[in-house]
């Protein structure tokens, strides 16, 4: 499917929607567990097992995987501007989630940002409250490509003593962001990182020590 | 959603018996617990085929994580044969048709009520607790409201003066269930109604723990190789059960013991609480003090658990 033909509401209504999980109970429950798992252990990578899965670009089908496992009309979710301006995304998201999309960061619960070399800061998002801290955002960046760009140290909860961890594209001072969003937990927001296949986690939790180059 | 007892008893449910919205919802909340170790996330718990108290929160956590390559054991009080454990054991073999186990090392997925194993638990592993009362401030402040707060401001001055007028007391702190711990520098934590004797296996523990309290509608998490401290004074540090003899049965020292009575003369005697590790002792070999008298091993055999009480 192309997704950047025209933005009519005709054409989408005609353009055949991609499908969502073959195996809805299975597949998200699969999925999930990767995301659990990496959240329970920061730096570490799962493969999601993506089937068919071929939503509209720029979604990636590991991105898809992750909004059908998480997403639902629970979830306000913000989309950065190239995945807001594809209708054929947002009308995937809609048909297979029914998540409201909304254009204030700070509203919603998942951010899904395609091009995350130049993402908005990590502050625009919910960072939570003091008395409910699990109301913050989970922002989850694609196309992760990991083992490429300048490592970074990592330390705390699920981590056994320290492992090494690098991601990018990332925006030129995300590790400094990251740092900050460690230092006011237990607020902060949630990062996933999802590449074509696999996907890593830091919570708000993980402390980051940046590596000299 | 309500209508879910409903639909089990018309025997019409998805796999796990929740249907996939309320897991999304289950799952969504894990994941907040897991990135806030110890703290308590609210979710809608839901109507389940059996009373609260019977594990509703953990079997909800569990129903949401479980998939169909899953290796369930169940336990109650160490015991994977207690009406409870086999209950719900039961449940899940029926709803998701998956593979269960009495022996720690081959369960990928774990539920328990009061006790963890005496084996290590690996990597591979998630152990889910049945939580009754998940606010260990409750007990001294009954508003949410209030409790919320001290949480906030990292306020845990009542818990101290509470442990401290244990100290006061008995001269030690009484406390030998639910024993406080504080996770990760951050947030004070009920550990569930375990035996004190346990918190030393959750501190840096390699599996990931998840617990559940249905009926106060909390999750909370925490990670692998996570600082979990008992909470004490410099001058009345934090001690573990110590028993003086070992298992009757199988010989083993520093695990936990339950007294069993043997008969109705005050005849008694102390046998591992974790059945399955007693067992998997014996059939290696292991002789206790009382392994040779046939009562005994009838007795504390594989359903120790109701005369335990
Ligand atoms: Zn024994």
């Amino acid at each position: 499917m192309e997704p950047s033909i025209t933005t009519e509401n005709r054409a989408i209504r005609t353009a055949p929607l991609a499908a969502g999980f073959a195996d809805p109970v299975h597949d998200a429950q699969g999925c999930f567990r990767a995301i659990m798992d990496v959240m329970a252990r920061p730096g570490t990578r799962k493969t999601l097992e993506l089937g068919k899965l071929t939503p509209p670009a720029p979604l990636t089908p590991a991105a898809a995987a992750i909004a059908l496992t998480l997403f639902d009309y629970d979830t306000p979710v913000w989309l950065d501007r190239p995945l807001m301006q594809s209708d054929a995304v947002k009308a995937f998201l809609r048909f297979h989630t029914v998540a409201p999309i909304l254009s204030e960061p700070v509203e919603a619960a998942f951010a899904l940002v395609s091009e995350p070399g130049s993402m908005i800061p990590l502050t625009s998002f919910n960072q939570g409250s003091a008395e409910y801290p699990d109301e913050s955002t989970t922002v989850i960046l694609t196309g992760q490509v990991f083992g490429k760009a300048q490592a970074v140290t990592l330390e705390g909860p699920g981590i056994k003593e320290k492992i090494s961890f690098s991601t990018g594209p990332t925006p030129p001072i995300f590790w400094d962001q990251v740092v900050s969003n460690n230092r006011q937990f237990p607020r902060g927001i949630d990062l996933v990182f999802a590449g074509e296949k696999e996907i890593a986690a830091l919570p708000r939790s993980t402390r980051i020590t940046l590596t000299e180059a | 959603m309500s209508d879910t007892a409903e639909n089990y008893d018309q025997g019409e449910y998805n796999f796990a018996y929740l249907d996939e919205q309320t897991k999304r919802m289950i799952r969504r909340a894990i994941l907040k617990g897991i990135a806030i170790p110890g703290y308590q996330v609210p979710f809608a718990s839901r109507e389940m085929p059996m009373p609260y108290g019977w594990g509703t929160g953990g079997v909800q956590v569990t129903a949401a994580i479980l998939g169909k390559d899953d290796c369930l054991k169940m336990i109650d009080q160490g015991s994977d044969d207690t009406t409870n454990a086999v209950s719900l054991r039961g449940f899940f073999e029926k709803t998701a048709g998956i593979r269960t186990t009495y022996e720690t090392s081959e369960a990928t997925v774990i539920q328990t009520r009061h006790r963890i194993p005496e084996k290590d638990l690996t990597d591979d592993q998630v152990i889910v607790f049945q939580v009754p009362i998940p606010e260990p401030l409750r007990f001294l402040e009954p508003r949410e409201t209030e409790t919320r707060k001290m949480h906030a401001l990292e306020d845990y001055g009542l818990m101290h003066v509470k442990l401290y007028e244990d100290i006061a007391k008995n001269g030690h702190i009484a406390t030998t269930y639910a024993y406080p711990v504080k996770v990760n520098d951050r947030y004070v934590m009920d550990p569930s109604p375990t035996p004190k004797f346990d918190n030393p296996k959750i501190d840096e523990m390699a599996a990931l723990q998840l617990y559940g309290a249905g009926r106060e509608k909390r999750i909370y998490a925490i990670p692998p190789y996570t600082k979990v401290k008992s909470l004490d004074f410099e001058d009345y540090p934090f001690e573990v059960q110590k028993f003086d003899k070992p298992c009757a049965l199988c010989g083993a020292r520093n695990v936990y013991l339950d007294e069993v009575i043997l008969d109705d003369r005050g005849g008694r005697m102390f046998v591992c609480s974790d059945s399955n590790f007693c067992e998997e002792r014996r059939a290696a070999g292991h002789v206790g003090p009382m392994a040779a008298d046939p009562a005994a091993v009838q007795i504390g055999g594989s359903s120790q658990e109701e005369t335990a009480r």
